[in-house]
């Protein structure tokens, strides 16, 4: 079914939607770098052999590390009687946190098949708090392939934490960055804020849980990420109010973020021109050398991160690439108008997926390059087309400035090895 | 519940997403919630593979539970035969679709497809991967050959093929993705079978059709190259059939050997011919004066019980290793491992638990692992060195290059891979006599070296055994069929040694620090429980010595 965006300025691209069959990692993968961000954590995943397998593929890469996260395997036994699948959760947690001394917060993950089931994470976690006292932070959200998609689940996790952010005091005033960021990143920005006067800035994920930042009617809300719209709904509740930008993607998205910050707190244009002139004007240099390359080459994008739309308007806008299919897993208006401002208005906007006839279109379309998950990606390579994985697009620091090129060399990377092979 | 933090076996519709994966033709339609499509990745991204797995998923989410979620199986179910226009449908569930009850595969039978549908039962809580696989194989033999009359001649593979005037021929079954080198095996097994006067029938699942399955009767024999796949299949065909099956892995010079002999005498051939073309250098390299340093190297082996058995005959009788330690995760080989560990004079560790292999690895203290690719993290948290042999495994373990593991062939290959991570020879020699030269010293080399330290004061983390042991716990659901008791004992092994008890005097801690690092763990621990069955608590240069002295190495 197509249906025009009802009541839309006529500037933004119309949008396609479609259901059927996805290729796309439930939200469980965003255990992946949230154990990582927030170093007192701990993720226990209660669900089946399918969830554990799912980790352990989605978090290949980091295999050597001692994982901040493990999964209960649910049994027969468990599915029998939720009284026994609560016994079973309580020694599971009892004996985790007997071994692993140095978990501060531990996160219950809700699954498909626990949500089948009906076990009540949240009870669960408000009978294990009390059971383990003043130690340990016990919370609950939902990772579950039927609530959430790859990045959402961040925005369910932070969503866990805003009911447990201390309260901001009255009468002042702070700036809250909502979604991960790489931690040289948050310290970039930080460094920027601080020029322009702008503060206190907290970040939400914290780097350690026991860090929470304060909420209140003085907290203005910066999106750092584009898959956190619950999250800013929720802290709208305790009073925080939304600063609107694009994403800070490429040096436009940046200077864009940055100036609507500064806008909340007053700060002049021309300072902050003046605080980011040496970071742009390295950024813009650095992408110049990208624009050769990127530039005039088609891209299309696969449903998957939610990062789709400010990395296409970054690609058309400042390395010259044209957007082929943009598809997104979801459109979430409360955060992405500011973005969908600045897209092409002939983008060809698809939110949702039915794989099989999106691969068609693509297949008809061959563009030169295609973001997609990493279960398409070898196929597509072998058809012919080039392609990015888009999860390296989440574990990669690409805000920023100074990141802004990095982010340009992911896309121009793929397109100069097919350039170098002979075959 | 269990608690799991790496996993050796994926849920069982894995295992059936492997057998199609393997084969050509064929379609899963698995009734799956959204995230489920992560296993597409598997084959692409670890097996390199260029196609798409033949798999379906229905995605369903929160929205549908409320709505009709059969009416999207047999949409999808619909879309996918137009779509793909398979030879023979398999329908399957995940866990969370199990519990749904939609029954997909009686809605696959009812929607009057023209093709075989395959209607697979995969109990997601309590089986898993190498079972799904095994069942889904079986179930899909089975449902092909349903009603096919018994061959002429069925039973005597000699007779028969005289009679038709032939060379004997048989089936490999077994090789399927992401199994450990089977695309090279088959092709070694071939060339073995060859050279014997025997010719492969057809090889499955791994490239064939449907159509093909159908005509498995036709081979006098079956040749069984992984039971964790095929076991059950070959026994069903044995009965059904009077398929002879061959038994013995051709993993190593001796079981190549025993191959050979085995399908001679089935074959009615003569085995001398091909035993006399056997190119394989491992005997003579074994025997070479360089291997006195792999005499006696103690190696712990764990993966899959086919790969584990045949490492541990290899290692034992064709390295002149000591096996201290074997295991798998294969339950349902587990007896057979049990007895070959007997045989040995070890304990078997039949668990999927990483952390229990964690802890037996480092308490046993081995020169060597052999395993999956989790011991492979394993040893490189401890400094051992590690060789891969079984699945499950990383990009890595797909090599470019022709590299089996089966067949004479094969064990040159396996010769190279286990003895490659080892320090050899004069160079061991070296840097024993030479120890204090920097280049041999922690700061050159610290990584292993800190590594097998803090594995050895037991930090609060995974490597200690008293922690796994703790996270272990056994439920009631933790054995499995004929493994009625917990395999591993609480270890009573004082691994995590406590600094206030002992202490070490700084001479005989320098002392000790000479020691290259890649042994100097084991010196600390035979020394301290040298100490510690004597009541010491100091310990002096002379303690170091004499417990040398005692455990003799
Ligand atoms: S989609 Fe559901 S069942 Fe599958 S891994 Fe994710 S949470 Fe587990």
């Amino acid at each position: 079914m197509t249906a025009a965006a009802s009541g839309d300025c006529a500037a933004t691209p119309e949008i396609h939607h479609e259901r059927g069959e996805r290729q796309t990692f439930c939200g469980l993968a965003g255990i992946v770098w949230l154990h990582r961000k927030m170093q007192d954590s701990f993720f226990l995943v209660v669900g089946s052999r399918t969830c554990a397998h799912l980790m352990q593929s989605a978090a290949g890469v980091m295999i050597f590390a001692e994982p901040r996260f493990g999964t209960a395997v649910l049994q027969d036994r468990d599915l029998a009687g939720l009284a026994d699948a609560n016994d079973e959760l309580d020694r599971v947690v009892r004996e985790l946190l007997a071994r692993r001394p140095d978990i501060g917060s531990l996160f219950l993950v809700a699954t498909c098949p626990s949500e089948v089931i009906k076990l009540d994470l949240d009870t669960a976690a408000a009978r294990l708090q009390q059971a383990h006292g003043e130690r340990v932070r016990i919370l609950a959200y939902s990772g579950s392939g039927l609530d959430t998609c790859f990045t959402q689940g961040e925005d369910t996790c932070l969503q866990a934490l805003v009911p447990l952010l201390p309260e901001l005091p009255t009468l002042q005033r702070s700036l809250l960055i909502v979604g991960s960021l790489a931690d040289v990143v948050e310290d970039q920005f930080t460094r920027l804020f601080d020029r322009l006067g702008i503060g206190p800035v907290h970040f939400l994920p914290p780097r350690r849980v026991a860090d929470l930042p304060p909420v209140g009617p003085g907290t203005f809300l910066l999106a750092a990420q584009p898959f956190v719209g619950e999250t800013i709904d929720a802290l709208r509740a305790r009073g925080a109010h939304l600063i609107e930008s694009p994403f800070p993607l490429g040096v436009e998205g940046t200077r864009a973020w940055l100036m609507a910050a500064a806008g909340a707190w007053g700060v002049a244009p021309e300072l902050v021109e003046e605080a980011i002139a040496a970071p742009a004007a390295r950024a813009e240099k650095a992408l110049a050398r990208y624009r050769e390359q990127l530039g005039g080459k088609r891209i299309s994008f696969l449903p998957d991160s939610q990062l789709e739309i400010p990395l296409g308007r970054f690609l058309a806008r400042e390395c010259g690439m044209q957007i082929g299919e943009l598809g997104v897993p979801y459109l979430d208006r409360r955060i992405m108008e500011p973005e969908l401002a600045l897209l092409p208005a002939d983008t060809q906007l698809t939110e949702g997926q039915d794989l099989e006839r999106q691969l068609d279109r693509l297949r008809a379309d061959r563009p030169d390059i295609t973001v997609c998950g990493l279960g398409l990606a070898n196929p597509l390579e072998a058809e012919g087309l080039t392609t990015k994985w888009s999860i390296e697009l989440v574990f990669t620091p690409i805000q920023g400035f100074d990141q802004a090129a990095d982010l340009a060399e992911l896309f121009a990377r793929p397109l100069n090895r097919r350039q170098r092979l002979a075959f | 519940m269990e608690l799991t933090v790496w996993t050796y076996e994926g849920p069982p519709h894995i295992g059936a997403m492997r057998i199609a994966a393997s084969m050509e033709a064929v379609h899963l339609v698995l009734h799956a919630p959204l995230g489920d499509s992560y296993a597409d990745l598997l084959f692409t991204m670890i097996a390199r593979s260029a196609g798409r797995p033949p798999v379906s998923y229905t995605g369903f989410q929160a929205r549908d539970l409320g709505g009709d979620t059969a009416q999207l199986v047999k949409t999808r179910l619909a879309e996918t035969v137009e779509r793909f226009k398979p030879q023979a449908l398999l329908v399957g569930e995940a866990c969370t679709a199990e519990l749904l009850q939609d029954q997909p595969g009686a809605l696959a039978e009812g929607m009057g497809f023209d093709i075989p549908v395959i209607s697979l039962e995969l109990p997601a809580f309590t089986r898993k991967e190498a079972w799904g696989a095994s069942e889904t194989f079986h179930q899909l033999v089975r449902s092909l050959l349903n009603g096919r009359p018994v061959p002429q001649g069925a039973g005597d593979p000699s007779a028969r093929a005289k009679a038709e005037g032939r060379r004997p021929r048989a089936n490999l079954l077994g090789p399927t993705a992401l199994g450990f080198r089977c695309r090279d095996d088959v092709i070694e097994v071939t060339k073995l079978l060859d050279t014997l006067g025997v010719d492969v029938h057809l090889v499955a699942p791994a490239g064939a059709t449907p159509a093909d399955l159908a005509r498995i009767p036709e081979a006098d024999f079956n040749i069984c190259l992984y039971p964790e796949i095929a076991h059950s299949t070959c026994v069903w065909l044995e009965r059904m059939f009077k398929q002879p099956r061959v038994r013995t892995v051709p993993i190593g010079v001796g079981a190549t050997r025993d191959f050979v002999f085995e399908v001679a005498r089935l074959a009615g051939l003569d085995p001398a011919p091909a035993l006399a073309q056997a190119r394989t250098r491992l005997p003579w390299f074994s025997r070479s004066v360089d291997s006195t340093y792999l005499t006696g190297k103690r190696v712990f082996i764990f993966g899959d019980a086919t790969h584990v058995m045949a490492a541990a005959r290899m290692a034992r009788e064709e390295l002149g290793f000591d096996v201290v330690g074997l295991g798998t995760y294969s339950r349902e080989f587990a007896r057979e491992l049990r007895a070959l560990a007997e045989d040995i004079g070890v304990e078997a560790l039949i668990t999927d638990d990483y952390l229990a292999v964690e802890a037996r690895v480092a308490e046993l203290h081995p020169e060597l692992v052999l395993g999956t690719q989790m011991e492979r993290h394993i040893a490189k948290r401890l400094g051992i060195p590690c060789a891969v042999i079984s699945s499950p495994v990383h990009v890595q373990d797909f090599p470019a290059r022709y590299a089996p593991q089966m067949g004479f062939e094969g064990a040159n290959v396996i010769f190279d891979t286990w003895v490659h991570p080892l320090m050899m020879g004069l160079e061991e020699h070296l840097i024993t006599m030479f120890r204090e030269d920097v280049e041999f010293n922690d700061g050159e080399v610290a990584a292993p070296a800190r590594a097998v330290q803090s594995a050895e004061v037991g930090e609060p983390d995974a490597a200690a055994p008293g922690a796994a042991a703790a996270a272990k716990a056994p439920g009631p659901n933790d054995s499995a069929p004929g493994d009625p008791a917990p395999s591993d004992p609480a270890p009573s092994d004082p691994t995590p040694s406590d600094p206030t008890a002992l202490r070490w005097e700084p001479d005989a801690e320098k002392e000790l620090r000479k020691i290259p690092f890649f042994v100097r763990g084991k010196a600390r621990r035979n020394t301290e429980n040298f100490a510690r069955e004597r009541g010491l608590t100091e310990i002096s240069i002379d303690t170091l010595y004499e417990a040398k002295a005692h455990f003799g190495r």
